[in-house]
Protein backbone atom coordinates (compact mmCIF):
# COMPACT_ATOMS: atom_id res chain seq x y z
CA UNK A 1 0.00 0.00 0.00
CA UNK A 2 1.28 3.58 -0.74
CA UNK A 3 1.30 5.10 2.17
CA UNK A 4 3.01 2.30 4.20
CA UNK A 5 5.40 1.96 1.84
CA UNK A 6 5.72 6.07 2.18
CA UNK A 7 6.43 5.90 6.35
CA UNK A 8 8.51 2.87 6.24
CA UNK A 9 11.43 4.20 3.68
CA UNK A 10 11.05 7.74 4.93
CA UNK A 11 14.25 8.41 6.90
CA UNK A 12 13.98 11.42 9.65
CA UNK A 13 11.04 12.88 10.70
CA UNK A 14 7.95 11.54 9.50
CA UNK A 15 4.47 12.83 9.97
CA UNK A 16 2.96 9.08 10.33
CA UNK A 17 -0.55 10.79 10.23
CA UNK A 18 -4.30 11.04 9.85
CA UNK A 19 -5.11 14.17 7.83
CA UNK A 20 -8.95 14.29 5.94
CA UNK A 21 -11.21 16.94 4.27
CA UNK A 22 -14.51 16.98 4.47
CA UNK A 23 -16.74 19.53 2.26
CA UNK A 24 -20.42 20.41 3.83
CA UNK A 25 -22.81 23.27 2.74
CA UNK A 26 -21.32 26.37 2.57
CA UNK A 27 -17.74 25.26 3.83
CA UNK A 28 -15.20 22.59 4.33
CA UNK A 29 -13.46 21.28 7.13
CA UNK A 30 -9.77 20.54 7.49
CA UNK A 31 -8.77 18.11 10.18
CA UNK A 32 -5.87 16.28 11.30
CA UNK A 33 -4.29 14.85 14.15
CA UNK A 34 -0.97 16.53 16.23
CA UNK A 35 2.07 13.43 16.59
CA UNK A 36 5.33 13.61 14.16
CA UNK A 37 7.31 10.43 14.60
CA UNK A 38 10.46 9.04 13.95
CA UNK A 39 10.67 6.00 12.50
CA UNK A 40 7.51 4.89 14.15
CA UNK A 41 8.80 4.04 17.41
CA UNK A 42 9.58 7.55 19.10
CA UNK A 43 7.19 10.70 19.30
CA UNK A 44 9.47 13.69 18.07
CA UNK A 45 6.52 16.40 19.07
CA UNK A 46 3.00 15.79 20.24
CA UNK A 47 1.67 18.93 19.52
CA UNK A 48 2.82 19.95 15.74
CA UNK A 49 0.54 21.48 13.41
CA UNK A 50 0.01 19.99 10.05
CA UNK A 51 -2.46 22.28 8.60
CA UNK A 52 -0.87 24.98 6.93
CA UNK A 53 -2.39 28.40 5.96
CA UNK A 54 -1.44 28.78 1.99
CA UNK A 55 -3.87 31.68 2.30
CA UNK A 56 -6.79 33.62 3.81
CA UNK A 57 -9.43 30.65 2.73
CA UNK A 58 -6.84 28.33 1.57
CA UNK A 59 -5.48 25.26 3.37
CA UNK A 60 -3.21 22.73 2.87
CA UNK A 61 -2.19 19.23 5.13
CA UNK A 62 0.82 17.44 5.40
CA UNK A 63 1.44 13.49 5.27
CA UNK A 64 4.67 12.48 4.63
CA UNK A 65 7.99 13.37 5.47
CA UNK A 66 8.06 16.39 7.00
CA UNK A 67 10.98 17.77 5.78
CA UNK A 68 10.14 17.73 2.51
CA UNK A 69 6.68 18.78 3.20
CA UNK A 70 7.38 21.97 4.69
CA UNK A 71 10.05 22.79 2.16
CA UNK A 72 7.04 22.32 -0.32
CA UNK A 73 4.41 24.56 1.57
CA UNK A 74 6.80 27.23 1.59
CA UNK A 75 7.31 27.36 -1.88
CA UNK A 76 4.14 26.70 -2.21
CA UNK A 77 2.46 29.83 0.20
CA UNK A 78 4.99 32.31 -1.91
CA UNK A 79 3.90 31.45 -5.45
CA UNK A 80 0.50 31.41 -4.77
CA UNK A 81 0.58 35.08 -2.65
CA UNK A 82 2.35 36.07 -6.12
CA UNK A 83 -0.26 34.85 -8.23
CA UNK A 84 -2.96 36.58 -6.05
CA UNK A 85 -1.06 39.95 -6.04
CA UNK A 86 -0.63 39.99 -9.90
CA UNK A 87 -4.47 38.37 -10.28
CA UNK A 88 -5.47 41.22 -7.93
CA UNK A 89 -7.99 38.73 -6.45
CA UNK A 90 -8.51 35.88 -3.89
CA UNK A 91 -6.62 32.90 -5.79
CA UNK A 92 -8.94 30.08 -6.57
CA UNK A 93 -8.44 26.45 -4.33
CA UNK A 94 -7.86 24.90 -7.52
CA UNK A 95 -4.90 27.58 -8.42
CA UNK A 96 -3.25 26.53 -4.89
CA UNK A 97 -3.47 22.51 -5.14
CA UNK A 98 -2.08 22.91 -8.90
CA UNK A 99 0.91 24.96 -7.58
CA UNK A 100 1.27 22.26 -5.34
CA UNK A 101 0.81 19.70 -7.67
CA UNK A 102 3.54 21.31 -10.43
CA UNK A 103 6.26 21.14 -7.49
CA UNK A 104 5.17 17.37 -6.50
CA UNK A 105 5.05 16.27 -9.90
CA UNK A 106 8.60 18.03 -10.56
CA UNK A 107 10.64 16.77 -8.15
CA UNK A 108 8.68 13.43 -7.83
CA UNK A 109 12.48 11.47 -7.44
CA UNK A 110 13.44 13.55 -4.23
CA UNK A 111 10.09 14.33 -2.78
CA UNK A 112 7.93 11.95 -0.11
CA UNK A 113 4.83 14.08 1.04
CA UNK A 114 1.47 13.82 -0.07
CA UNK A 115 -0.84 16.76 0.78
CA UNK A 116 -4.77 17.72 0.87
CA UNK A 117 -5.55 21.25 -0.32
CA UNK A 118 -8.79 22.63 0.71
CA UNK A 119 -10.55 25.96 0.94
CA UNK A 120 -13.36 28.39 -0.47
CA UNK A 121 -13.10 30.45 -3.17
CA UNK A 122 -15.62 32.65 -5.01
CA UNK A 123 -16.15 30.63 -8.35
CA UNK A 124 -16.58 27.23 -6.73
CA UNK A 125 -17.51 27.38 -3.54
CA UNK A 126 -15.55 24.88 -1.07
CA UNK A 127 -13.58 22.40 -2.42
CA UNK A 128 -11.54 20.14 -1.76
CA UNK A 129 -8.26 18.52 -3.53
CA UNK A 130 -5.83 15.59 -2.97
CA UNK A 131 -2.08 15.74 -4.60
CA UNK A 132 -1.30 12.14 -4.51
CA UNK A 133 2.51 11.28 -3.38
CA UNK A 134 3.65 11.55 -7.68
CA UNK A 135 2.30 14.13 -8.02
CA UNK A 136 -1.67 13.31 -9.38
CA UNK A 137 -4.40 15.92 -8.52
CA UNK A 138 -7.85 15.10 -8.27
CA UNK A 139 -10.96 16.59 -6.65
CA UNK A 140 -13.39 14.95 -4.31
CA UNK A 141 -15.97 16.03 -2.10
CA UNK A 142 -14.17 14.71 1.01
CA UNK A 143 -10.78 12.75 1.37
CA UNK A 144 -8.55 11.15 3.75
CA UNK A 145 -5.02 10.98 4.18
CA UNK A 146 -1.51 9.18 5.83
CA UNK A 147 -1.07 6.20 7.66
CA UNK A 148 -4.12 6.46 9.91
CA UNK A 149 -6.68 6.57 7.27
CA UNK A 150 -6.21 3.03 5.98
CA UNK A 151 -8.65 2.43 9.18
CA UNK A 152 -10.82 5.02 8.75
CA UNK A 153 -11.92 3.74 5.41
CA UNK A 154 -14.82 1.67 5.83
CA UNK A 155 -16.24 4.47 8.64
CA UNK A 156 -15.58 7.41 6.07
CA UNK A 157 -17.49 5.47 2.91
CA UNK A 158 -20.62 4.66 5.23
CA UNK A 159 -20.79 7.76 7.24
CA UNK A 160 -20.11 10.82 4.77
CA UNK A 161 -23.29 12.27 3.05
CA UNK A 162 -23.62 15.29 1.09
CA UNK A 163 -24.24 18.69 1.90
CA UNK A 164 -24.37 17.90 5.78
CA UNK A 165 -24.78 20.89 8.00
CA UNK A 166 -21.44 22.21 9.81
CA UNK A 167 -21.87 20.34 13.36
CA UNK A 168 -23.03 17.09 11.41
CA UNK A 169 -19.37 17.98 9.57
CA UNK A 170 -17.74 18.81 12.49
CA UNK A 171 -18.73 15.28 14.19
CA UNK A 172 -17.96 12.87 11.35
CA UNK A 173 -14.34 14.83 11.17
CA UNK A 174 -13.78 14.87 14.67
CA UNK A 175 -15.46 11.09 14.81
CA UNK A 176 -13.02 9.82 12.19
CA UNK A 177 -9.98 11.58 13.27
CA UNK A 178 -10.78 9.71 16.94
CA UNK A 179 -11.12 6.35 15.56
CA UNK A 180 -8.29 6.37 13.39
CA UNK A 181 -5.69 7.82 16.17
CA UNK A 182 -7.27 4.83 18.52
CA UNK A 183 -5.99 2.37 16.28
CA UNK A 184 -2.83 4.04 14.02
CA UNK A 185 0.16 4.07 16.91
CA UNK A 186 1.78 7.12 14.77
CA UNK A 187 -1.37 9.43 15.08
CA UNK A 188 -2.01 10.82 18.26
CA UNK A 189 -2.18 13.72 20.41
CA UNK A 190 -4.62 16.05 19.92
CA UNK A 191 -7.28 16.48 16.71
CA UNK A 192 -6.52 20.20 15.42
CA UNK A 193 -10.04 21.34 13.13
CA UNK A 194 -10.24 24.00 10.36
CA UNK A 195 -13.59 25.55 9.51
CA UNK A 196 -13.24 27.71 5.80
CA UNK A 197 -16.51 29.16 5.06
CA UNK A 198 -16.93 32.53 3.06
CA UNK A 199 -17.34 34.33 6.24
CA UNK A 200 -13.57 33.50 7.45
CA UNK A 201 -11.88 30.74 9.21
CA UNK A 202 -12.29 29.22 12.85
CA UNK A 203 -9.75 26.86 14.25
CA UNK A 204 -10.86 24.06 16.94
CA UNK A 205 -9.04 22.34 19.00
CA UNK A 206 -9.81 19.24 20.27
CA UNK A 207 -7.34 17.71 23.51
CA UNK A 208 -6.88 14.08 23.66
CA UNK A 209 -9.42 13.62 26.54
CA UNK A 210 -11.99 14.94 24.97
CA UNK A 211 -12.01 13.14 21.89
CA UNK A 212 -15.04 11.06 21.67
CA UNK A 213 -14.78 7.82 22.91
CA UNK A 214 -16.05 4.09 21.86
CA UNK A 215 -17.46 1.34 22.69
CA UNK A 216 -14.05 -0.32 24.29
CA UNK A 217 -12.55 2.73 25.40
CA UNK B 1 2.76 0.64 -11.00
CA UNK B 2 3.69 -1.74 -14.29
CA UNK B 3 3.94 -4.94 -14.46
CA UNK B 4 7.56 -6.49 -15.52
CA UNK B 5 6.45 -10.23 -15.55
CA UNK B 6 4.65 -11.24 -19.03
CA UNK B 7 3.53 -14.50 -17.46
CA UNK B 8 0.26 -14.74 -15.07
CA UNK B 9 0.75 -14.86 -11.70
CA UNK B 10 -1.16 -17.94 -10.65
CA UNK B 11 1.97 -19.90 -12.28
CA UNK B 12 4.27 -18.47 -10.10
CA UNK B 13 2.27 -17.02 -6.77
CA UNK B 14 1.70 -18.17 -3.40
CA UNK B 15 -2.36 -18.89 -3.34
CA UNK B 16 -3.66 -16.47 -0.54
CA UNK B 17 -6.65 -15.39 0.62
CA UNK B 18 -6.23 -12.12 1.10
CA UNK B 19 -9.39 -11.13 2.50
CA UNK B 20 -11.74 -9.84 5.05
CA UNK B 21 -13.39 -12.37 7.70
CA UNK B 22 -15.69 -10.78 11.06
CA UNK B 23 -17.21 -12.93 13.74
CA UNK B 24 -19.25 -11.64 16.30
CA UNK B 25 -21.41 -12.68 19.56
CA UNK B 26 -24.92 -12.25 20.60
CA UNK B 27 -26.72 -13.24 23.57
CA UNK B 28 -27.71 -16.76 22.56
CA UNK B 29 -25.04 -17.53 19.40
CA UNK B 30 -23.06 -15.80 16.98
CA UNK B 31 -22.44 -14.66 13.37
CA UNK B 32 -19.58 -15.16 11.34
CA UNK B 33 -18.67 -13.76 7.96
CA UNK B 34 -16.54 -13.79 5.13
CA UNK B 35 -16.15 -12.46 1.64
CA UNK B 36 -14.85 -15.09 -1.36
CA UNK B 37 -11.97 -13.91 -3.02
CA UNK B 38 -8.62 -16.02 -3.45
CA UNK B 39 -5.97 -14.73 -5.01
CA UNK B 40 -2.69 -15.11 -6.32
CA UNK B 41 -0.50 -12.39 -6.67
CA UNK B 42 -2.59 -9.95 -9.16
CA UNK B 43 -5.01 -13.19 -10.64
CA UNK B 44 -7.92 -14.09 -8.56
CA UNK B 45 -7.82 -17.89 -8.78
CA UNK B 46 -11.24 -18.83 -6.97
CA UNK B 47 -13.88 -15.68 -6.87
CA UNK B 48 -16.56 -17.81 -5.10
CA UNK B 49 -14.80 -19.39 -1.83
CA UNK B 50 -16.55 -20.16 1.16
CA UNK B 51 -13.96 -19.37 3.72
CA UNK B 52 -16.40 -20.03 6.90
CA UNK B 53 -15.28 -23.94 7.88
CA UNK B 54 -16.99 -26.62 9.67
CA UNK B 55 -15.54 -27.43 12.50
CA UNK B 56 -18.35 -28.81 14.64
CA UNK B 57 -22.18 -28.91 14.18
CA UNK B 58 -22.24 -24.97 16.27
CA UNK B 59 -18.73 -24.49 15.68
CA UNK B 60 -17.59 -22.85 12.93
CA UNK B 61 -13.90 -20.99 11.91
CA UNK B 62 -12.96 -18.25 9.12
CA UNK B 63 -9.82 -18.81 7.55
CA UNK B 64 -7.05 -16.08 6.34
CA UNK B 65 -4.07 -15.87 4.92
CA UNK B 66 -2.55 -18.55 2.98
CA UNK B 67 -5.03 -20.84 1.44
CA UNK B 68 -3.56 -23.88 2.06
CA UNK B 69 -2.26 -23.13 5.40
CA UNK B 70 -5.48 -22.14 6.24
CA UNK B 71 -7.13 -25.22 4.71
CA UNK B 72 -4.90 -27.83 6.64
CA UNK B 73 -5.39 -26.10 9.88
CA UNK B 74 -8.99 -26.14 9.59
CA UNK B 75 -8.98 -30.26 8.39
CA UNK B 76 -6.80 -31.19 10.99
CA UNK B 77 -9.17 -29.63 13.93
CA UNK B 78 -12.66 -30.82 12.55
CA UNK B 79 -10.61 -34.42 13.10
CA UNK B 80 -9.38 -33.99 16.38
CA UNK B 81 -12.63 -31.99 17.30
CA UNK B 82 -14.27 -35.59 16.10
CA UNK B 83 -12.22 -37.41 18.36
CA UNK B 84 -12.16 -35.22 21.30
CA UNK B 85 -16.54 -34.80 21.44
CA UNK B 86 -16.89 -38.96 21.24
CA UNK B 87 -14.08 -38.99 24.28
CA UNK B 88 -16.04 -36.59 26.29
CA UNK B 89 -19.69 -38.36 24.93
CA UNK B 90 -21.33 -34.86 24.14
CA UNK B 91 -20.56 -31.62 21.82
CA UNK B 92 -17.55 -29.40 22.15
CA UNK B 93 -16.85 -26.66 23.83
CA UNK B 94 -16.00 -23.64 21.07
CA UNK B 95 -12.80 -22.90 23.43
CA UNK B 96 -11.75 -26.66 23.22
CA UNK B 97 -11.98 -25.98 19.39
CA UNK B 98 -9.92 -22.56 19.62
CA UNK B 99 -7.38 -23.82 21.94
CA UNK B 100 -6.80 -26.89 19.18
CA UNK B 101 -6.24 -24.31 16.58
CA UNK B 102 -4.00 -22.60 18.72
CA UNK B 103 -1.82 -25.31 19.73
CA UNK B 104 -1.14 -25.67 15.68
CA UNK B 105 -0.55 -21.81 15.29
CA UNK B 106 1.66 -21.64 17.72
CA UNK B 107 3.77 -25.18 17.56
CA UNK B 108 4.30 -24.34 13.57
CA UNK B 109 4.23 -20.43 13.99
CA UNK B 110 7.79 -20.17 12.02
CA UNK B 111 6.25 -22.43 8.84
CA UNK B 112 2.41 -21.31 8.82
CA UNK B 113 0.95 -17.50 8.03
CA UNK B 114 -2.58 -18.17 8.96
CA UNK B 115 -5.06 -16.97 10.85
CA UNK B 116 -8.32 -18.28 11.64
CA UNK B 117 -11.47 -16.53 13.89
CA UNK B 118 -12.65 -19.37 15.51
CA UNK B 119 -16.55 -18.80 16.85
CA UNK B 120 -19.90 -21.14 17.90
CA UNK B 121 -22.09 -22.02 20.43
CA UNK B 122 -22.17 -24.46 23.14
CA UNK B 123 -24.29 -24.47 26.05
CA UNK B 124 -21.66 -23.82 28.87
CA UNK B 125 -20.37 -20.37 27.39
CA UNK B 126 -23.36 -19.51 24.97
CA UNK B 127 -21.99 -17.85 21.97
CA UNK B 128 -18.26 -17.08 21.56
CA UNK B 129 -15.14 -15.78 19.23
CA UNK B 130 -11.84 -16.24 19.74
CA UNK B 131 -8.81 -14.89 17.89
CA UNK B 132 -5.94 -17.46 17.28
CA UNK B 133 -3.41 -14.82 15.60
CA UNK B 134 0.48 -15.76 15.60
CA UNK B 135 -0.40 -18.57 18.54
CA UNK B 136 -2.31 -16.52 20.74
CA UNK B 137 -5.80 -17.26 22.13
CA UNK B 138 -8.20 -14.23 23.26
CA UNK B 139 -12.02 -14.50 23.68
CA UNK B 140 -13.46 -10.99 22.04
CA UNK B 141 -17.17 -9.70 21.80
CA UNK B 142 -16.46 -9.46 18.29
CA UNK B 143 -13.07 -9.79 15.78
CA UNK B 144 -12.02 -8.79 12.00
CA UNK B 145 -9.47 -10.31 10.00
CA UNK B 146 -7.47 -10.77 7.09
CA UNK B 147 -5.94 -7.93 4.79
CA UNK B 148 -9.53 -5.88 4.25
CA UNK B 149 -9.71 -5.70 7.98
CA UNK B 150 -7.47 -2.70 7.88
CA UNK B 151 -10.31 -0.22 5.98
CA UNK B 152 -12.92 -1.42 8.68
CA UNK B 153 -11.35 -0.65 11.86
CA UNK B 154 -12.47 2.59 12.35
CA UNK B 155 -16.54 1.33 10.86
CA UNK B 156 -16.24 -1.70 13.95
CA UNK B 157 -15.14 1.06 16.59
CA UNK B 158 -17.69 3.35 16.06
CA UNK B 159 -20.90 1.01 15.01
CA UNK B 160 -20.26 -2.20 17.98
CA UNK B 161 -22.41 -1.59 20.20
CA UNK B 162 -22.94 -4.40 23.70
CA UNK B 163 -26.28 -6.52 23.30
CA UNK B 164 -27.45 -6.28 19.61
CA UNK B 165 -29.79 -8.36 18.24
CA UNK B 166 -29.20 -11.25 15.99
CA UNK B 167 -30.54 -9.33 13.21
CA UNK B 168 -28.72 -6.40 13.90
CA UNK B 169 -25.58 -8.10 14.28
CA UNK B 170 -26.08 -9.60 10.25
CA UNK B 171 -26.56 -6.68 9.42
CA UNK B 172 -23.48 -5.40 10.98
CA UNK B 173 -21.33 -7.75 9.66
CA UNK B 174 -23.37 -7.83 5.93
CA UNK B 175 -22.20 -3.96 5.77
CA UNK B 176 -18.54 -4.36 7.32
CA UNK B 177 -17.66 -6.73 4.67
CA UNK B 178 -19.04 -4.84 2.07
CA UNK B 179 -16.76 -1.82 3.26
CA UNK B 180 -14.37 -3.73 3.04
CA UNK B 181 -14.70 -5.34 -0.19
CA UNK B 182 -15.31 -2.30 -1.93
CA UNK B 183 -11.69 -1.17 -0.94
CA UNK B 184 -9.68 -3.97 -0.62
CA UNK B 185 -8.02 -5.43 -3.58
CA UNK B 186 -7.71 -9.02 -1.93
CA UNK B 187 -11.21 -9.00 -0.92
CA UNK B 188 -14.16 -9.41 -3.46
CA UNK B 189 -17.03 -11.51 -4.51
CA UNK B 190 -19.92 -12.71 -2.52
CA UNK B 191 -20.65 -12.29 0.92
CA UNK B 192 -20.91 -15.53 3.32
CA UNK B 193 -22.93 -15.75 6.54
CA UNK B 194 -23.29 -18.46 9.14
CA UNK B 195 -25.38 -17.51 12.26
CA UNK B 196 -24.97 -20.05 15.13
CA UNK B 197 -27.39 -20.55 17.88
CA UNK B 198 -29.09 -23.47 20.02
CA UNK B 199 -30.38 -24.59 17.51
CA UNK B 200 -27.86 -24.82 14.93
CA UNK B 201 -26.37 -23.04 11.94
CA UNK B 202 -27.65 -21.19 9.55
CA UNK B 203 -25.45 -20.76 5.91
CA UNK B 204 -26.34 -17.76 4.10
CA UNK B 205 -24.89 -16.24 0.80
CA UNK B 206 -25.43 -12.60 -0.53
CA UNK B 207 -24.57 -11.92 -3.73
CA UNK B 208 -22.63 -9.29 -4.94
CA UNK B 209 -25.50 -6.62 -6.18
CA UNK B 210 -27.48 -7.59 -3.51
CA UNK B 211 -24.49 -6.17 -0.83
CA UNK B 212 -25.44 -2.82 0.44
CA UNK B 213 -23.78 0.14 -0.97
CA UNK B 214 -22.76 3.61 0.28
CA UNK B 215 -22.10 7.00 -0.72
CA UNK B 216 -19.64 6.83 -3.33
CA UNK B 217 -21.22 3.17 -5.01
Amino acid sequence: MERHLMDSKIKGVSTGTTILAVTFNGGVIIGSDSRASIGGYYVSSKTINKLIQVHDRIFCCIAGSLADAQAVTKAAKFQISFHSIQMESPPLVKAAASVLKELCYNNKEELQAGFITAGWDRKKGPQVYTVALGGMLLSQPFTIGGSGSTYIYGYADAKYKPDMSKEECLQFATNALALAMGRDNVSGGVAHLVVITEEGVEHVVIPGDKLPKFHDE
Amino acid sequence: MLEESSEPGWLSEEVKTGTTIIAIEFDGGVVLGSDSRVSAGETVVNRVMNKLSLLHDKIYCALSGSAADAQTIAEMVNYQLDVHSIEVGEDPQVRSAATLVKNISYKYKEELSAHLIVAGWDKRGGGQVYVTLNGLLSRQPFAVGGSGSSYVYGFVDAEYRKAMSKEDCQQFVVNTLSLAMSRDGSSGGVAYLVTIDEKGAEEKCILGNELPTFYDQ
